[in-house]
């Protein structure tokens, strides 16, 4: 299902018919995507291990080049981006993952300054904003904590803050509740909504069905690298029977077949 | 900001790795220290080849009042004398051996001497009427030395006639071996150095690349990733280079020391002539890390 295109200006992340091959042998990572996300809009990626999530995300940073069609992040063809400007366009682009990425030996504080001190920002803005970003994920007063002395989900809100503390237009998250229990994930929704209601696109690709059934954002879902789904406000699992379905949920995993089934029934 | 985050980069790297720092360190200060080594032989053959080596081959060295040789008994060379061995070098039967002559006078002989015993105590003695005056001259066949010395030696006037190549030559060709060998073990152990940067580079990105990964996610430039890594190298091998001019020094310091003591005829670079040397290994081994850094980090650290 396409989505009607609006105005140029509106739209962060543009994908038109992008295919990612790593293995020439193997199956596409990614076949013929075409996508658009709205700024300030609010996507949940779903679909299987291997779906080619983890693609999607990577070629927004221009961490791969796309085999084939053109990746737009904020009106640029990231094509055109030479590699000593690649750092900029990374500047605009947020990044949280599974495994928060913290790192050990440095303060709560440290690891979010962390993020604009490798910019060069001065140590006065740092030292205004950083305090601001963990008030905005919830970690007041924990600056000085260790990343060991803190749960996973305070672990997750340090990752939140180091990347969104240099005012990204567009966060990106990997699976960010895939380690946490589930009221600690909601807890995680709340910072990431916030987040968004402040302006910031997000994509967050998951394998949460819970909280993607409890957000009721637009859902896109991509199996062995096609897109098979793109709903606003939907649920983690298609309402619509699709024909033929259990010919494709065969390429799933045991764990997505499961789900899929669970939920239908 | 940046700068002073840099500087921590650097600081924290060489801590972490400090082993594989001080073997860097050691394995760049022996290998330029080999280096400089050569260098320097080379600088002290130059010295010793003095004003006329590379002009004349032969040198007839007249009477000087202190001469205490047979044909120096009537004292010193007069005038007329001088004149006289001027003619018979242009003469037709000396002058087929010969391409051309020069007359360094006292005066010029004490200026050369002054020149290339400027390092040395010698000097200070050595008054310009205890030096000879001198017919320097350039053979059309160096082997022919031996018909100028006959024709020349028994003249009145004239103390000795001397081919101070021959001398030399021997002391030369053995500097000269020495410098090659110097040369030699300095290439194996620059080898040496340049890979164990490559491997310490290697293993510090590693232990980083934690760090480095979140830096490149939040668009940090590829100098702020890098340079910590290329200075962490660099300034080990400009360590090692320190201590190799170091060694240098002081080995300069003993030859105007004691040797010059013993050996009071041979001219010696002067310990200022390792200035020459020192910023030609300081470049060498910061760039040599530099480089092996530099191609280290584009295989191992995504930027």
């Amino acid at each position: 299902m396409r989505r009607v295109r609006r105005g140029c200006r509106r739209v962060m992340i543009r994908f038109e018919n992008v295919t990612k091959v790593y293995d020439p042998n193997a199956r596409p990572a990614l076949d013929d995507v075409s996508l658009e996300i709205d700024r300030g809009e609010f996507t949940f990626l779903v679909g299987a291990s291997g779906s080619g999530k983890s693609t999607f995300l990577r070629l927004i940073l221009k961490e791969d080049r796309a085999t084939s069609g053109s990746v737009y992040v904020a009106g640029q063809n990231v094509a055109n981006i030479s590699s000593w400007r690649v750092p900029r366009l990374r500047r605009g682009i947020g990044v949280v993952f599974q495994d928060f990425r913290l790192l050990p030996q440095k303060s709560v504080f440290a690891n979010v300054a962390f993020a604009m001190q490798v910019i060069g920002k001065s140590r006065s803005i740092i030292r205004e904003t950083v305090p601001e970003v963990l008030k905005t994920v919830g970690l007041e007063g924990k600056e000085k904590r260790m990343p060991h002395e803190l749960s996973g989900g305070e672990q997750q809100r340090v990752a939140i803050a180091r990347a969104v503390v240099n005012r990204p237009g567009i966060l990106l998250a990997d699976e960010p509740t895939g380690n946490l229990d589930p009221i600690t994930s909601m807890g995680i929704m709340g910072v990431l909504d916030k987040i968004n209601q402040n302006g910031t696109t997000v994509v967050m690709a998951t394998h949460d069905d819970d909280i993607v059934n409890e957000m009721r954002r637009r859902v896109v879902e991509l199996r062995n690298g096609v897109v098979v789904r793109d709903e606003a406000k939907a649920l983690y699992t298609s309402m619509i029977p699709v024909v033929g379905e259990s010919r494709l949920l065969k390429d799933a995993s045991d764990e997505e077949l499961d789900r899929a089934t669970g939920a239908q029934q | 900001m940046r700068l002073a985050f840099i500087l921590g980069e650097i600081g924290s790297g060489l801590r972490r790795n400090l082993s594989m720092v001080v073997s860097v360190i050691l394995v760049t200060f022996v290998s330029l220290t080999f280096v400089g080594a050569a260098g320097m032989l080379q600088m002290q053959i130059n010295q010793m080849k003095g004003y006329w080596y590379d002009k004349v081959q032969v040198a007839i060295f007249l009477c000087n009042e202190s001469s205490t040789s047979a044909g120096c008994a009537s004292g010193a060379v007069t005038d007329e004398q001088r004149e006289n061995l001027g003619k018979m070098l242009e003469s037709p039967a000396v002058k087929q051996y010969i391409s051309d002559f020069q007359f360094e006078s006292q005066a010029e002989a004490f200026q050369h001497f002054k020149e290339q015993f400027s390092n040395s105590p010698i000097v200070d003695s050595v008054t310009q009427d205890q030096l000879p005056a001198s017919f320097r001259i350039n053979m059309k066949d160096p082997e022919k030395y031996q018909i100028i010395s006959e024709t020349f030696s028994s003249q009145p006037g004239v103390e000795t006639v001397s081919d101070q190549r021959q001398v030399l030559e021997r002391i030369f060709v053995w500097m000269n071996g020495a410098s090659v060998v110097a040369m030699g073990i300095a290439v194996v152990m620059i080898v040496c150095a340049v890979l164990l940067i490559t491997t310490t580079i290697r293993l510090s990105a590693f232990s980083r690349r934690r760090e480095t990964g979140i830096m490149r996610l939040v668009g940090a430039s590829k100098t702020v990733i890098q340079l910590p890594f290329i200075l962490e190298g660099v300034i080990a091998a400009v360590i090692g280079a320190l201590l190799a001019s170091g060694t240098l020094w002081l080995v300069t310091l003993w030859l105007n020391g004691d040797l010059s003591r013993q050996f009071l005829n041979t001219p010696f670079i002067s310990s200022a002539q390792v200035l020459v040397v020192a910023p030609v290994l300081i470049a060498l081994g910061g760039g040599l890390a530099g480089i092996a850094s530099l191609l280290t980090l584009r295989r191992y650290l995504k930027v």
